[in-house]
């Protein structure tokens, strides 16, 4: 029997373990067994009072507390009738350019690129290219700035509420991380171009992808869920297209289509779906990579995330520069009995919430699917996919390839309940 | 030992569940409770082994924990605030939500920590930082009860992210088990 055992797969979010099972060279079963507790978010936010949960929602993930305060505010402004301000809006979508901006930049130089360099980790990076650790660490750092400059702090920032923002950021504030943000565009673009320089594994899977997606901009609030597949769904038919279940050997649900297929979220679906609504420069780099969409290959989703942070930040700068805050930051809520859905694009893929209040703004029902929940059934059968490569490697090199493609998912498993033990066994 | 942040100092968000059967959680989030594996309750290291120094915050400050290793480092006692929140307040010039706006605020029987981010936001603070070391309970949540925007607000400002440190932990049950407020 060979077995091949990780007993703590670093960088990524959370706790789980992955088992592979093979018989005379075959996987016979895999498994990502997801062992982290149980959190119970949709519990504990039954009767709180609507106001109440963007500040606890935001508890169930420190890197991208903004996406579940995000989606919470749509959903339960849809469930009052209620449309915050343009400018307020507006303000969101910065909100969120800080929230990829840090996530992305984290991913591709601390959690991913060490794995296609032959690092341990973005220490050892850092010894060989100080400078490259240096500049990514200043790309996060600015994502993180925005926040803070928006919502008082970079992790469960306290501005955001239902109906639009306590306040408005100041505007010099704002401003005043205009050189800042014009630097990084430029590293972001520089990003691209390591991107391509890269040497990524070789495995290409017909996914479907699933993302938002907006006529008018890239998709990340509001819009249609898009399937490329051809399925269109309002946000409010979210779940008449995509289903949770249970699994025993995971803490987190799994979703699947109605047609029973896996589906994949996050940045190779937004890339694949949404391109066209890229921002000049993203797409200029884009179109001058000579990189062919739609992009099949998992690894490449850091190709994605290096497009996408150029977007981000081209964005954030144009909507630093409009920014002119005028009359009340939130509208007024009038409470009643009602039913929303919300989704939004978080760093890793399409977050969906649905709530259901009562006629005092109290929370009766609480659904949230996150997107790591969404690819976890796509990750197990990607490393199906992945292992006649696998047999023939030894075991060190098969273990590291396995660990990076979850990696290159950028799971964040604490959302999506919660690390990582890999176990190959051949019988 | 150093607990660092609101979960490792009180259970934090987590320590909801002691408030309530985590078994009807089990039942309302997944389709088959037999398969999970959990803990019944989130409770503070500390109740379960000698911690030299708690740090608290959901989530716990930069500057705090800066100031931890450099003390640590330079073998002298970290100098961290012993003042609630108002104290933030009053020196960024913030004007008092509570008294000013009539807007439910903790700040008072919270630890300074945070930079009053949320006064400053024109908003209440929440308690992320857990209870300040002298509160006046009472007189906190008769005036809270007073200024209330919707039923249970008091309760539920006391019994968040920090609600099972023992003074919000106890506010909270003095107004649930005297009928003071209607939930």
């Amino acid at each position: 029997m060979k077995t091949i055992e990780v007993p703590a797969l670093a960088r990524v979010e959370g706790e789980g373990g992955l088992y592979i099972g093979l018989e005379n060279g075959k996987a016979v079963e895999i498994r990502l067994d997801i062992y982290e507790p149980p959190r119970f978010f949709e519990g504990f936010l039954r009767d709180r009072f609507l106001q109440e949960v963007p500040d606890i929602t935001a508890r169930i993930c420190g890197i991208c507390p903004v996406a579940y305060q995000m989606s919470a505010a749509y959903a339960l402004e849809n469930a009052l009738g209620v449309k915050i301000v343009p400018q307020a809006r507006a303000v969101r979508r910065l909100m969120y350019c800080g929230e990829f901006i840090e996530s992305h930049a984290l991913h591709i130089y601390m959690l991913q690129a060490p794995d296609l360099l032959g690092k341990e980790s973005a220490l050892e990076l850092a010894v060989d290219a100080p400078e490259v650790v240096k500049n990514a660490l200043r790309l996060k750092k600015i994502g993180n700035e925005l926040l803070k400059t928006i919502g008082g702090r970079s992790v469960h920032p306290v501005n955001v509420c239902v109906g639009g923002f306590y306040s408005w950021p100041d505007s010099k504030s704002l401003k005043d991380l205009l050189p800042d943000f014009e630097w990084g565009l430029n590293a972001a673009l520089d990003t691209v171009k390591l991107a391509l320089t890269l040497p990524y594994p070789d495995l290409e899977i017909d996914y479907e992808f699933v993302a938002l997606h907006h006529p008018d901009e890239y998709g990340v609030i509001e819009g249609e869920v898009w399937s490329s597949n051809g399925r269109k769904l309002s946000i409010a038919e979210y779940e008449t297209g995509y289903i949770e279940e249970h699994v025993k050997h995971s803490n987190a649900l799994h979703s699947h289509t109605v047609d029973h297929n896996t589906y994949l979220v996050g940045p190779l679906a937004r890339l694949n779906l949404n391109h066209e609504q890229l921002m000049p420069n993203a797409k200029k780099a884009l179109a001058e990579s000579g990189i062919q969409l739609p992009l099949k290959n998992p690894y490449k989703s850091l190709f994605a995330r290096a497009i996408e942070l150029v977007h981000f930040y081209e964005e954030a700068i144009q909507l630093i520069q409009e920014y002119k805050p005028s009359g009340p930051a939130h509208v007024e809520l009038k409470l009643k009995a009602g039913e929303g859905a919300g989704a939004t694009e978080a760093p890793r893929g399409l977050l969906y919430h649905r709530y259901k209040i009562d006629a005092n703004g109290m929370i009766q029902f609480a659904k949230i699917t996150p997107p790591t929940a969404q690819n976890l059934p796509r990750i197990e059968a990607d490393l199906f996919a992945l292992v006649p490569q696998l047999i023939s490697m030894p075991e060190a090199e098969a273990t590291l390839t396995a660990e990076h493609l979850v990696r290159s998912y950028d799971p964040c498993i604490s959302c999506a309940t919660h690390f990582l033990k890999l176990k190959v066994e051949e019988k | 030992m150093i607990a660092l942040g609101t979960c490792a100092t009180a259970g934090g968000i987590q320590a909801l569940r002691n408030f309530a059967n985590p078994e009807e959680y089990a039942d309302v989030v997944y389709a088959h409770p037999e398969y999970l594996h959990y803990l019944k309750t989130a409770t503070p290291i500390a109740e379960h082994i000698l911690v030299d120094l708690e740090l608290w915050g959901c989530p716990v400050n930069k500057a705090q924990v800066l100031e931890v290793i450099v003390a640590l480092l330079n073998n002298r006692r970290p100098n961290l605030p012993a003042y609630s929140v108002c104290l933030e307040c009053k020196r960024h010039n913030t004007v008092c939500v509570l008294v000013d706006k009539r807007i439910p605020c903790i700040g008072p029987a919270t630890q300074a920590g945070c930079g009053a981010i949320c006064p400053s936001m024109g908003r209440g603070c929440y308690g992320c930082f857990g209870p300040a070391r002298e509160v006046n309970a009472e007189s906190m949540s008769t005036m809270l009860l007073k200024m209330e925007r919707y039923p249970g607000e008091t309760t539920r400002l006391f019994r968040g992210i920090s609600g099972y440190a023992p003074t919000f932990y106890n506010i909270a049950e003095e107004i649930l088990s005297t009928n003071k407020e209607t939930k």
